[in-house]
C-alpha cells in the first residue's frame, strides 16, 4: 500500500466533506443504539467469560501437575493454551480498552486490571490506546506499522535491515508478549537516542522486569516444582502454551492492519482532522477476519477489527452486531471493506513482510494516466 | 487485580508467607479472584452477600432478607449498611436501615425498601431482585441507635420509610421495660410498611402507636405534636423521615432547648440539581476552580496546574479516568449524566466530561 494521498486512484476522492461528516453522524448514533442498550446482559458476557476462563485456566494447570503422562500432557497444554488466549484476547486487551469500566465493578475495570502479559498493563495501555488507536496507520505516528522493526508499506523507507524482516516477523510471533513489552518500552528508540538512562525509562524498564519476573516464576519454576515428578514436562507444557498463544495473538494482530487493502496516511494529513475523518481513518485504516462465532471468541472480537477501531470502547461482544450495519455504510459510502478468512489474511500479511523486504520496484515510466486527479489531502477534503 | 494484598507492618507470619506463595501462583491475579468464583462470602473475602428472599411488605415497599459474608460483623438496631447493586449491569450503591434484630440465629439480616418514583436501585430491589443474587456489602454504620442504658421514656417519630430503622429497634426490644410512643406518618393505611406488626405491639401494650394518614388527615405539623405526646420535650426522641419533616422537628426541639433529647436520621438521597458548569474540586491537589458546562474536566484541572493523567483526548484511551467522589458530570459527547455521592466510586472519563454542578475529584 501506499498513503492513501499519493495514490493514482484515491478511494476517497469521490467523497465531499459534507458525506464525511454525514457518515460521523451515522456512526455517532450506532454508538449511541448500543449505549443506550447496553446492560445486564453484557455484564453477563463478560462476567461469564471471565469465570469460563479461570475455570479453565485452573483446571488445565491441574492436570498438567501430571503431564508425565502423555493424554495429561496434551489436554493440559491445549487448555492452558486457549485460556492464555481468551485471557489476552477477549479479556484483557477488551477490558484494558475500557469496554467493561460502565459497569463500574472494580474487579473488571481499565484502572485495575492485570494481565497474563510480560508488558504491563499500564504501559500497554498508553502504547496501544493512546498512541495507536490514536494515530491508527499515520506513516510516521503509528508505531504499529511494522512496529519499528518492519517495512509494511511503500512509503516506508527501506533499509537493508528490512531484508531479514520475514525472520524478525517470525521470531516476533513466536515471542509477540516479549516483543511487545520492548515496544511499549519503546526499547529500539530509547537505546538508540541514548535515553536509556533516563529516570523515567530505568523506572518503566523495572516495572517490565519485575512483571517478566513474576510470569516467569508462576510459569517456569512455581508451577513445574508443584508437579514434582513431572516438572519438565510441565514446564515444556507452559512454554508450548505460552508459544501457541503468541504465534496465535500475533497472527490475529498482523491481520487487523497488515492485509492488501489496508489504506495508510500521510502525518499532515491529520492535521485538524473532524471527527468524521478519523472515522473514515479507522474504517480504511483496519480489516477484519471472517469465521464463526468461536473464531471471534478467539480472536477477542478483533476479527471486528474496523468495528473496534471505530469504537474502541463498546463492550466486545456487540461488534458483531454491528457489524452488518457498519458494513452496510461503507457500501452506501462506496467504501472498501476489507475483510477475508483467516489463513488468508494471515498469507496477505505475510506476503506484504515478505514482499517489502525488498526495496520497492521502481515507478512504471509510463506518464500517469489522464484521468488522475491529484489525490487531496484528507484534512482538505 | 493485580495488586497484592496489602500486610500489616511487623515480621510476616506464616499466613502471610503461605499468601505471598499463593500469590505467585495466581499472578497476575489474586487466589481470591478464583476463591471467589465458588466461594463469594468465605471468611476473608471482600464483604458480600447473598439475597434469600424478597417479601413484598406494602404496594411499593419490600423486606430483602441477605445472608451475609463471614466478615459480617453485626450491627446495632437503628444502624444501616452500605449496598452495592448491579442494575443494568452498572453497580449501584445505596444506604439502606437494617431492619432485623441483630445476632439472629440463622445469621441473616434484612432491610426494607420502599421504591420511590424513578429510583433506579430501589425499584431495582422491590420489583425485580431475585433470590440468589450476590450483592455488595459494607460493614454496618450510623449513630441513629439508642444509648447502652435505654432511656425510660422514648418517643419515636417516623414517616413513610423512615420507620426502617426504628423498626429495627423494635424488633431487638427497644420497647422492654420503657415507655414508648411511635407516631408514624404514611399517605394511607395501606402504605404504613410493618402495619400488621405495629399494631399487634399497640394491641398488646407494648407501644402506642398514633398512626397519621396523610391522604385524609393532612401532614402532621409539629405543632400538632405536643396535643398527640404531652410529655413531648421531655422524651428520648428518634425522629426519621423526609427532609421537611427533620427540619421542622430540629428547629422545634432547638427552640425549646432540647436538642440534646433529639436524635435524627436523614436520608440522603443524592441531591444535585445538575446544571451547566459548577466548581470543581480536586481535593488531593488543593486546587479549586470554577468550570463551565462545555470545558472538559481535563482541562479545567490542568489550566489550574492539577496533575491529570490524560490521554487521548478524545475519549477513547481511557487513560485519563479518575474518580470522582462527588458531584455530577455530563458526557460532552452525547449530554449523558453521571452522578456521584460518597463511597460510590464512580469514575469518570475528565477528557469528555463537563462539569454538571458541584465535583468533588479525588486528584
Amino acid at each position: 500500500m501506499t498513503a492513501i494521498q499519493k495514490k493514482a486512484h484515491n478511494p476517497i476522492a469521490h467523497l465531499t466533506a459534507e458525506d464525511i461528516e454525514n457518515l460521523g453522524r451515522e456512526l455517532d448514533a450506532i454508538r449511541e443504539r448500543v449505549l443506550a442498550s447496553r446492560g445486564e446482559r453484557d455484564a453477563a458476557y463478560i462476567r461469564r467469560v471471565i469465570s469460563t476462563q479461570r475455570r479453565l485456566e485452573v483446571g488445565s494447570r491441574v492436570v498438567l501437575l501430571f503431564s508425565l503422562f502423555p493424554p495429561a500432557w496434551l489436554v493440559g497444554t491445549a487448555g492452558l493454551a486457549v485460556a492464555k488466549i481468551l485471557e489476552n484476547m477477549e479479556i484483557g486487551h477488551n477490558v484494558l480498552h475500557g469496554q467493561w469500566d460502565w459497569m463500574r465493578d472494580p474487579k473488571i475495570h481499565s484502572t485495575t486490571w492485570e494481565w497474563d502479559h510480560v508488558s504491563p498493563a499500564a504501559q500497554w495501555k498508553h502504547s496501544h490506546n493512546e498512541l495507536h488507536h490514536t494515530y491508527t496507520n499515520v506513516l510516521g505516528k503509528d508505531n504499529d506499522l511494522g512496529y519499528g522493526i518492519m517495512r509494511v508499506d511503500e512509503d516506508q523507507r527501506w533499509h537493508p535491515m528490512h531484508l531479514g524482516q520475514p525472520l524478525w516477523n517470525f521470531v516476533n510471533a513466536c515471542f509477540f508478549e516479549y516483543g511487545i513489552a520492548a515496544y511499549d518500552l519503546e526499547l529500539g528508540r530509547n537505546l538508540r537516542k541514548g535515553r536509556h538512562k533516563a529516570p523515567e525509562f530505568r523506572a518503566r524498564a523495572r516495572a517490565v522486569g519485575r512483571k517478566i519476573r513474576r510470569q516467569v516464576l508462576k510459569d517456569y519454576i512455581i508451577h513445574p516444582l508443584l508437579s514434582g515428578p513431572s516438572f519438565l514436562h510441565t514446564l515444556a507444557a507452559t512454554f508450548t502454551a505460552n508459544l501457541i498463544r503468541n504465534l496465535w495473538s500475533h497472527s490475529v494482530i498482523m491481520c487487523g492492519h497488515f492485509p492488501e487493502g489496508v489504506e495508510t496516511f500521510e502525518r499532515r494529513s491529520i492535521v485538524g482532522e473532524t471527527r468524521g475523518e478519523w472515522y473514515l481513518r479507522q474504517m480504511l485504516g483496519s480489516a477484519n477476519i471472517s469465521g464463526s462465532r468461536l473464531l471471534h471468541i478467539m480472536t477477542g472480537n478483533l476479527s471486528y477489527q474496523i468495528e473496534h477501531h471505530l469504537f474502541p470502547d463498546l463492550p466486545s461482544n456487540r461488534y458483531q452486531e454491528i457489524a452488518p450495519e457498519v458494513r452496510a455504510l461503507f457500501a452506501r459510502y462506496g467504501l472498501n471493506y476489507t475483510t477475508g478468512a483467516l489463513p488468508k489474511q494471515v498469507a496477505s500479511a505475510w506476503w506484504k513482510v515478505i514482499r517489502l523486504s525488498l526495496p520497492n520496484r521502481p515507478a512504471p515510466a509510463a506518464p500517469r494516466p489522464v484521468d488522475d486527479v491529484p489525490a487531496p489531502a484528507l484534512a482538505q477534503v | 487485580m493485580t495488586t497484592t494484598v496489602p500486610r500489616p507492618p511487623g515480621r510476616p507470619t506464616v499466613r502471610d508467607r503461605l499468601l505471598r506463595l499463593a500469590e505467585t501462583v495466581t499472578t497476575p491475579l489474586l487466589p481470591e479472584d478464583y476463591l471467589d468464583l465458588v466461594a463469594p462470602l468465605r471468611s476473608g473475602a471482600a464483604l458480600r452477600g447473598r439475597i434469600v428472599d424478597v417479601r413484598p411488605e406494602t404496594r411499593d415497599a419490600a423486606t430483602v432478607t441477605i445472608r451475609p459474608g463471614r466478615g459480617w460483623r453485626g450491627h446495632t438496631p437503628g444502624q444501616y449498611v452500605r449496598l452495592g447493586v448491579d442494575v443494568d449491569g452498572v453497580r449501584q450503591w445505596r444506604a439502606y436501615s437494617l431492619t432485623s434484630p441483630p445476632g439472629r440465629r440463622d445469621g441473616l439480616i434484612s432491610i426494607t425498601v420502599k421504591a420511590i418514583p424513578d429510583g433506579r436501585v430501589s425499584n431495582h430491589l422491590v420489583r425485580r431482585a431475585r433470590p440468589g443474587t450476590v450483592v455488595q456489602l459494607d460493614q454496618a454504620q450510623g449513630d441513629f441507635v439508642q444509648p447502652a442504658t435505654a432511656p425510660a421514656r422514648i418517643l419515636f417519630l417516623t414517616a413513610g420509610s423512615g420507620i426502617t430503622p426504628v423498626m429495627g429497634m423494635l424488633r431487638a426490644g427497644a420497647h422492654g421495660a420503657a415507655d414508648v410512643v411511635l407516631v408514624h406518618s404514611a399517605p394511607t393505611p395501606a402504605d404504613v410498611i410493618f402495619a400488621e406488626e405495629l399494631r399487634g405491639l399497640a394491641d398488646r401494650g407494648a407501644i402506642r402507636l398514633v398512626e397519621r394518614h396523610t391522604d385524609t388527615e393532612g401532614v402532621l405539623g409539629v405543632a400538632e405534636l405536643g396535643d398527640l405526646v404531652p410529655d413531648l420535650l421531655d422524651r428520648q426522641t428518634w425522629a426519621c423521615g423526609p427532609v421537611g419533616l427533620l427540619d421542622a422537628v430540629e428547629a422545634h426541639w432547638a427552640a425549646h432547648g432540647a436538642a440534646d433529647r433529639l436524635h435524627t436520621e436523614r436520608f440522603r438521597p443524592t441531591v444535585v440539581t445538575p446544571g451547566a458548569g459548577g466548581t470543581v474540586t480536586f481535593a488531593r491537589s488543593g486546587v479549586a476552580v470554577s468550570a463551565d458546562g462545555g470545558t472538559a474536566l481535563l482541562d479545567a484541572g490542568e489550566s489550574a496546574g492539577v496533575l491529570m493523567p490524560s490521554g487521548c483526548r478524545m475519549g477513547i484511551c481511557f487513560g485519563c479516568v479518575v474518580p470522582l467522589r462527588e458531584g455530577a458530570v455530563r458526557d460532552l459527547r452525547n449530554g449523558n449524566l453521571t452522578t456521584a455521592a460518597p463511597g460510590d466510586g464512580v469514575l469518570i472519563q475528565t477528557c469528555v466530561s463537563a462539569a454538571a454542578g458541584t465535583c468533588d475529584i479525588d486528584l
